[in-house]
């Protein structure tokens, strides 16, 4: 079971070589036995995992098999799954226990999809190691003193340990695609609008995207066909057809235009990273791609606009914590306005307040042209960079991260150390596009990923040139030693 | 630009976050750092540049402003940390 495919699990699922009761048995005691060490998962619930693996089991027997039923997958904890304590990583939401189910959730839900535990994540999605959350830092399979990327670092971690056959993320800013580059697996960042933010906890609402983590494109690819749906519920959620992401995985890329942005190819890119990537590129040509050079030339402001953008929306969304309607609530205070000091200044970590404070900052009576608009502007130049290199090339392609997974602790008093791990990410999620990561590589024993960015909605197009490299390479089955 | 202890005090204020005098102090090299970091911003031209407020552009659509779940007090009141007949309570805020 432990290295089956989502699409080999769901085979043997409906030949009945096993249930979901035993599969979901099976992952359950992995997650006992490394959970200790890894700290992936926040909450785990047998019980109502075990009775939606029968519920699941039960669909089976009766003919009405869908390909992901019965199938355990991790949920990041930014997710609301009704019944479930739904952390965001977070003190703030410590005895949250969801009211409703998110749309990515019910989707899960509506094909009986088992729900394998809440994985821990960087508090309100906010970080780049895992390092931020209340309930601890996580780390990494392939050494346990290295971080797993962040912000969704628990269902890194997870994924990479086969801890779970696979998990969801959400990225602002890289949460999916740095983590899957630092723990070696594939991790997709769909269109802006594809998957139902409803029910995802808010920390960027014009930048947040759930989407896909797990050892291959063909997995990634059956999530998403699950995941992707137009929900009224989310006024930003976009009416596009839906799609079988599954059906062009094996179209040939002959003739496949590869955009190499020189800027992803400068100072900060670890010089054996840069090889790897290198070498991932030559397979591309041998598979009968062409690559050109193409300039994303304001990429180097992503960071500065992210950090106006993605903080001033953080403290329009987290103001709702006020300890009056849900969530934590200062034990002693004097009046309304000393618990919400002592509420907000309890409830949430340092990075969290930082950004909210930030955000408050650019935001705040004098400064909004400056920085706020400006940045808006900019992000505008960012995304025509993007229209631009898309009439030269199909894909582009570089490096997810700047590095392999850095020392826990390394660079956790140093928030601007921390915002360049996405350097290589931001872009996209300004410009709304889909972009992937996969496994390139090893470096000193560390996963290497190669990113690829695709136009918008070209989710299938990415995922078919992914399960391309994919048939002529392993390192997206590589298990780190000590796992299995 | 550089965030001072009165900078810090203010938005710390406007974002209700009590911030004791060790944190402060903490904060303001962190945020004046933060600050450089998008100052960087300023060395480009944007005047003729329209703002992106939104991933893609598109119209926000409408829907009917029908009611579709009904009552969901049941569920959502035991959230709240203090509640008494399905009213949140909070300190008295009118004399």
């Amino acid at each position: 079971m432990l290295n089956l495919s989502l699409k080999q699990l769901s085979q043997n699922l409906n030949d009945k070589t096993f249930s979901s009761l035993e599969l979901t048995e099976f992952f359950l005691s992995r997650i006992k036995k490394y959970n200790k060490q890894l700290n992936a998962f926040i909450t785990i619930d047998e019980s109502s995992s075990l009775s939606m693996a029968k519920m699941a089991d039960d669909k089976i027997s009766k003919g009405e098999h869908k390909p992901l039923t019965g199938i355990p997958i991790a949920q990041k904890d930014i997710f609301c799954a009704e019944g479930w304590r739904t952390t965001c990583g977070s003190k703030m939401l410590e005895n949250f226990i969801a009211p409703y189910n998110a749309t990515v959730i019910q989707n899960f839900n509506d094909i009986d999809a088992v729900n394998l535990g809440k994985t821990n994540m960087d508090e309100f999605a906010m970080g780049s190691s895992n390092e931020t959350s209340y309930f601890g830092s996580v780390k990494n399979p392939w050494n346990l003193d290295c971080v797993p990327g962040g912000s969704s670092g628990g269902s890194a971690s997870a994924v990479a340990a086969r801890l779970a056959p696979a998990a969801t993320g959400t990225d602002t800013g890289g949460s999916i695609r740095q983590p899957a580059s630092l723990c070696g697996f594939t991790g997709l960042k769909p269109t802006y609008g594809l998957v139902s933010r409803y029910g995802m906890i808010a920390f960027a609402s014009s930048l947040d995207q759930a989407g896909p983590m797990a050892p291959s494109a063909e997995d990634c690819a059956m999530l998403l066909n699950s995941m992707a749906s137009h929900d009224h519920k989310d006024s930003t959620s976009i009416d596009h057809k839906k799609e079988d992401y599954t059906t062009n995985l094996n179209h040939p890329i002959q003739g496949l235009k590869i955009g190499i942005p020189k800027e992803f190819f400068g100072d900060g890119l670890n010089a054996s990273v840069q090889k790897i990537i290198e070498e991932a590129l030559d397979k591309y040509k041998k598979l009968g791609a062409e690559l050109v050079d193409i300039s994303l030339p304001n990429s180097d402001l992503a960071i500065p606009v992210y950090y106006v953008i993605a903080p001033a929306e953080a403290s329009s969304n987290l103001s709702r914590y006020d300890g009056v309607r849900y969530g934590y609530r200062t034990k002693e205070y004097d009046d309304l306005m000393d618990m919400y000091f002592k509420t907000r200044q309890e409830g949430f970590g340092e990075e969290v307040k930082r950004r909210i404070l930030i955000g408050t900052y650019v935001l705040s009576a004098g400064y909004y042209d400056a920085y706020y608009l400006k940045a808006q502007k900019i992000r505008r130049l960012i995304s025509n960079d993007f229209k631009q290199a898309f009439k030269k090339c199909d894909v582009i392609m570089g490096p997810s991260a700047p590095s392999v997974a850095f020392g826990s602790g390394e660079k956790k008093e140093d928030p601007l150390a921390m915002y360049l791990q996405d350097i290589y990410t931001i872009s996209t999620n300004l410009a709304g596009l889909p972009a992937m990561s996969i496994p390139a590589g090893l470096s000193n024993n560390l996963p290497v990923g190669l990113q690829l960015i695709g136009n918008y909605f070209e989710e299938g197009r990415l995922l078919n040139i992914a399960h391309q490299f994919q048939l002529s390479s392993d390192w997206h089955l590589k298990i780190p030693e000590g796992i299995s | 630009m550089t965030i001072s202890q009165d900078d810090i005090k203010k938005i710390a204020y406007l974002a209700r976050i009590k911030i004791s005098q060790d944190e402060s102090i903490l904060l303001e090299k962190k945020l004046t750092g933060i600050m450089n970091l998008i100052d960087e911003m300023q060395k480009i031209d944007t005047d003729s540049i329209e703002p992106m407020s939104h991933a893609l552009d598109v119209n926000q659509p409408l829907r009917k402003d029908e009611v579709s779940e009904s009552d969901i007090r049941k569920k959502t009141m035991p959230l709240a940390p203090e509640a008494e007949d399905y009213l949140f309570m909070v300190p008295q805020v009118i004399e």
